[in-house]
């Protein structure tokens, strides 16, 4: 059994039994990866291109490992900025480099919908590894991955998601994605970083950092970036720290275990305290590393090897 | 295109000529002597001696104007030519186009004006040049306004930006009602719409793209009115999209202000929800709006808030539109495909009759901007569009007379299709 889609564009619209079949893979590849060896053949001869167009350290290595760890033969293509304004457009790029025979294209770029263009432009498949503000559905797979593995189940969790919810699309994956599951969508923030509608998309929003924390079992915590500051999308990083930061005070005064997540990279001591962070109820490193068992999953269900030797 | 000497005689033969201004309708021959009418009545066919053009099923009426359009020269004449952008209007159904000056360089002085005046001279369509309200589009200073429209201009804009300066503005509305001049004004206030490529709402959430608001367009429509109501003048509200201004104009017109406003047969037919591809054809400023507000739109154009329809036709080269949604600039062609458009998606579905849309096409933007309008009458000159209402045909960008592509209805089935347009002692017919 295979996915419903030959790309991996967002977490919008896939099925429930979808993002299960990816997630028990994923269990099946992290077994491969505590191995001495941790390489298996899945996905040798096919060659991926990991296209990044937006700086990235921890997603673009997350994914490169995964490939490696399947034998895929891997070339990055990185460039910074607006490819207009580079002389060459995304689709000649896209175009000339698939000429060289690629198999799949992970995509990082500034831009929402890049992903679902290139599946317009050329025949591989396409893996979003982040779109502008739209989706970065690994990383939502990830985290769903982590709260499945500490729990047993999504349905009927409840995740808040605070901080710059507006700017982010790992907000946006994970609500499409959690919601799919069965659990319950808390959005938390300032309404300055609260994008137009998002009460309509199923979830719960409040402007509360204790309300959200009082309400849930789980607490997804954005970057803040600090260059909002400067457009006035807040007042300062020092106000953002007293009003919305996750400090070890605040969560004292619950009287009952909160998991902390993070998709990182964290500004600590901004959106969340140090000593949070590295606390056992934190499971952020453990994020990290279902990140590359993940994304093997998800490169093994998109490649077309159906039935491989992946999982022994 | 076919100039008529002054003997040619021509008949339009078995058409129904509609009077929009009083909603008369005659079936009648109409014959034509070079630029003007001959006759109108039942001409004898073994008798006639001169070229007749069936048009069993067609209305003739007063010639259509579209007076919001973007013919691109000078500046991007890879995009649209005078000359091209007529051929587009003519398979348009349009005798006259009002070209916005926002080219490079921008038709802020005479020179421009009598440039696109020159290009424009064996043209069957008339051109007319709309021209800046401010130097260099800059919004500082206001333009030689008199000596413009003595050399022709209908109106002035500084359209694809606003004015943002509230004391420019007040100045120009009260300056170019010296001369009876229009001021047409792209509302928008960059500082909430800055940065964005579509409507914000929940659409723009799920797709994650930055959003352009409606208060945008109301904050601005909001300040023109105040000044209009301060300092007269004659106000024309571009390509409103948003309920709210639509609602301000309908109560500035109940004070009597001397405002109008006009609607593109896209933001009727397309809603932001049509945005789930990224398709960059349906990227535009102002953005599609949400189905609730295009039904607003809808009822503004039933009870008369709006006045006219036009296209705002903007060419954009396919390299430009064939890249991602936010690189990709605002703007989609429309002349070709207004009228049916219009016919398919407002007459069809009873919002307004065949007459009051063409009215909104015809007299209404002939009259807002001081030009003649046409009469169908024995000895006055042919300014006729031949239009076939029940004519169905699917749109094909790639046959389409524009230089420029940036159509998202290609491949749509339309109701409402282009027989003929006559004026200057020329005629243009379709295939």
């Amino acid at each position: 059994m295979g996915l419903q889609s030959r790309h991996l564009l967002g977490l919008e619209g896939v099925s429930k039994d979808d993002i299960h079949l990816i997630l028990d893979n994923a269990v099946s590849f992290k077994e491969i990866l505590k191995r001495p060896i941790p390489k298996v053949p899945t996905l040798r001869g096919k060659t991926v291109l990991n296209l990044f167009y937006e700086a990235s350290t921890r997603t673009r290595i997350s994914f490169e490992l995964a490939e490696k760890r399947l034998s895929a033969d891997t070339v990055n293509f990185s460039k910074t900025g607006s490819s207009v304004a580079k002389g060459e457009t995304l689709k000649d790029t896209i175009r000339n480099i698939e000429a060289m025979n690629i198999d799949m294209v992970v995509v990082r770029h500034a831009a929402a919908g890049v992903p679902l263009f290139l599946t317009k432009c050329v025949d591989a498949a396409i893996i979003n590894a982040g779109d502008g503000m739209h989706e970065h559905p690994t990383q939502a797979l990830l985290d769903m991955m982590t709260l499945r593995e500490k729990y047993g189940k999504l349905g009927g969790l409840k995740v808040a998601i605070l901080g710059d919810v507006a700017h982010s699309r790992v907000a946006r994956s994970n609500i499409f994605g959690l919601l799919t599951m069965g659990a319950e969508v808390m959005v938390c923030g300032p309404k300055t970083l609260m994008p137009y509608g998002i009460d309509e998309m199923g979830v719960e929003v409040s402007y509360s950092v204790d309300a959200a924390l009082e309400w849930a079992d789980v607490i997804n915590i954005l970057r803040i970036q600090l260059e909002r500051q400067g457009k006035g999308l807040f007042p300062s990083i020092r106000e953002y720290h007293t009003e919305f930061g996750v400090t070890k005070k605040r969560l004292e005064k619950m009287d009952k275990v909160i998991t902390i997540m993070h998709p990182g990279p964290i500004n600590r001591g901004v959106e969340l305290d140090s000593d949070i962070a590295d606390s056992e109820n934190s499971v952020i490193l453990k994020q990290v590393t279902n990140g590359v068992a993940v994304r093997m999953a998800v490169l093994y269900l998109l490649s077309g090897n159906e039935g491989g030797e992946e999982s022994s | 295109m076919k100039t008529l000497r002054k003997s040619d005689l021509v008949c339009l033969r078995n058409g129904e000529v509609v009077d929009l201004i009083h909603s008369r309708r005659q079936k009648a021959d109409i014959v034509i002597r070079g630029e003007k009418i001959d006759s109108i009545g039942t001409i004898n066919e073994s008798e006639f001696r001169g070229e007749i053009i069936d048009i069993s099923n067609c209305i003739i009426v007063a010639g259509l104007v579209d007076m919001h359009v973007h013919l691109r020269e000078p500046g991007r004449e890879d995009e649209e030519t005078v000359e091209s952008g007529c051929a587009a209007a003519m398979a348009g159904g349009f005798t006259g186009v009002a070209a916005m000056p926002n080219t490079d360089p921008p038709c802020d002085n005479q020179e421009i004006v009598n440039f696109l005046f020159d290009r424009a001279r064996s043209q069957l369509v008339d051109v007319y040049p709309v021209a800046a309200i401010t130097k260099e589009r800059a919004g500082k200073e206001i333009t030689e306004m008199g000596e413009l429209a003595k050399a022709g201009v209908v109106a002035f804009s500084d359209d694809g930006a606003s004015v943002a300066d509230s004391g420019v503005m007040r100045r120009a509305l009260e300056y170019a009602s010296m001369y009876e001049t229009v001021i047409i004004d792209h509302s928008e206030e960059l500082a909430l719409a800055a940065g964005g490529h579509m409507n914000e709402g929940v659409m723009s959430t799920r797709l994650g793209v930055a959003g352009i608001p409606t208060t945008a367009e109301d904050v601005m429509v909001a300040r023109n009115i105040g000044l209009l109501r301060f300092s007269g003048g004659f106000l024309h509200i571009a390509h409103i999209s948003s309920d709210k201004s639509v609602e301000m104009v309908r109560r500035a017109k109940d004070e009597h202000l001397s405002i109008s406003c006009e609607v593109t047969p896209h933001h009727l037919m397309f809603s932001d929800e049509d945005l789930i591809q990224y398709d960059t054809n349906l990227k535009m400023n102002p953005p599609l709006r949400p189905p609730a507000i295009i039904e607003r739109l809808k009822a503004g154009l039933a009870d008369g808030t709006i006045d006219v329809i036009a296209s705002d036709h903007a060419p954009h080269s396919i390299e430009e539109k064939d890249v991602e949604f936010d690189a990709a600039p605002f703007g989609i062609t429309g002349l070709e495909t207004m009228v049916g458009v219009i016919i398919t998606e407002i007459v069809n579905s009873g919002i307004l009759s065949l007459e009051e849309a063409l009215y909104k096409m015809s007299i209404a933007p002939r009259k807002l901007l001081r030009l003649d309008v046409p009469e169908i009458k024995e000895g006055k000159r042919a300014n006729l569009s031949v239009i076939e209402p029940s004519k169905t045909w699917t749109v094909d960008a790639g046959r389409q007379k524009s230089l420029s592509r940036n159509t998202p209805y290609d491949g749509m089935e339309l109701t409402g299709g282009i027989r003929a347009v006559i004026n200057r002692g020329k005629l243009w017919q379709a295939l």
